[in-house]
């Protein structure tokens, strides 16, 4: 049997990041990389600023490094780790958008500034990240819902979806 | 950091961001126009990173925070890098799209840049 490099490619583990979940991927990836870059220069230059935005700062940062690992990986476990940080995503815009909108003093922060000094990437419901944070986690949650992760073994390697790409 | 660069740098950022997303979106895979386009990016980003070494040093200080200013340079340096890697390995059409995201954040990053060194002051 003579076996193209695309074929080889598809009898592999079936990955969740195909398609347009690629795209999802690099959004996740990017903001990633913006919240921790934010809450590392954060904590280095002015932790005790705000203490509480600034660990809120760096878990959610931990967060979307997770859920960007968890959407790539395969694996029924991975799917579970994905929705769950994708979830606490969710509660997280919702409850510190919340918060830091209509009882900024809660957690420390004394200005209601997407851009502030002590703001992080839920306050005032990701406003600074224009609403990226907001939307995504629906984006993920409607997508994983699409994409249930099948048994790894049994998946042959169709040959529609090698030549599809 | 000089004031007109950084303007042609978003504009140069948004336009090259929403053509690959337009090529994306048609169904090309990254060809040379919208990795080029992407590649100019990176070279504007390059240039920056040398005008903002010399900048201080001459007397154009930032306003803001020079090391939050450089978290968000080399953030931005990073993804073209990454976006085109991608581009390389995976030939679809998604891949395109990736190109145009890229481009659009880093419009955003840029425009934060300016931000911090022109707006923002020291707290």
């Amino acid at each position: 049997m003579t076996e193209n490099p695309s074929s080889a490619a598809a009898t592999r583990a079936p990955r969740r990041m195909t398609g347009v979940g690629r795209v999802l991927v690099a959004v996740y990836g990017i903001l990633a990389l913006a919240a921790a870059g934010r809450s590392a220069y954060q904590i280095v230059d002015h932790f005790s600023v705000a203490p509480v935005a600034f660990t809120l700062s760096a878990f959610s940062a931990l967060v979307y490094i997770v859920a960007t690992v968890a959407l790539i990986a395969p694996g029924r476990l991975w799917y579970r780790v994905a929705w769950i940080t994708i979830s606490i995503e969710l509660a997280g815009v919702l409850v510190i958008g919340t918060l830091s909108t209509f009882a900024p003093s809660v957690i420390g922060m004394d200005a209601i500034d997407p851009f502030g000094e002590d703001s992080t990437v839920w306050s005032a419901y990701g406003a600074g990240y224009l609403f990226v944070p907001l939307v995504l986690p629906v984006l993920g949650m409607l997508w994983l819902a699409r994409h249930r992760p099948v048994a790894v073994s049994a998946e042959p390697a169709p040959s529609s979806a090698a030549t599809r790409a | 950091m000089i004031e007109w660069f950084t303007a042609v740098q978003v504009i140069v950022a948004v336009l090259a961001g929403l053509l690959c997303l337009v090529v994306g979106f048609i169904g090309r895979p990254p060809n040379d126009l919208t990795l080029g386009a992407v590649a100019l990016v990176e070279l504007l980003l390059v240039a920056q990173l040398v005008v903002t070494i010399v900048a201080p040093i001459v007397g154009n200080e930032p306003s803001g925070s020079l090391g939050e200013f450089y978290i968000y340079l080399i953030s931005a340096l990073l993804l073209p890098a990454a976006g085109g890697f991608w581009a390389l390995i995976e030939r679809t059409r998604w891949s395109t799209v990736v190109l145009g995201v890229v481009g659009l954040a880093i419009a955003v990053m840029t425009y934060r840049m300016g931000q911090i060194w022109f707006v923002q002051g020291t707290p």
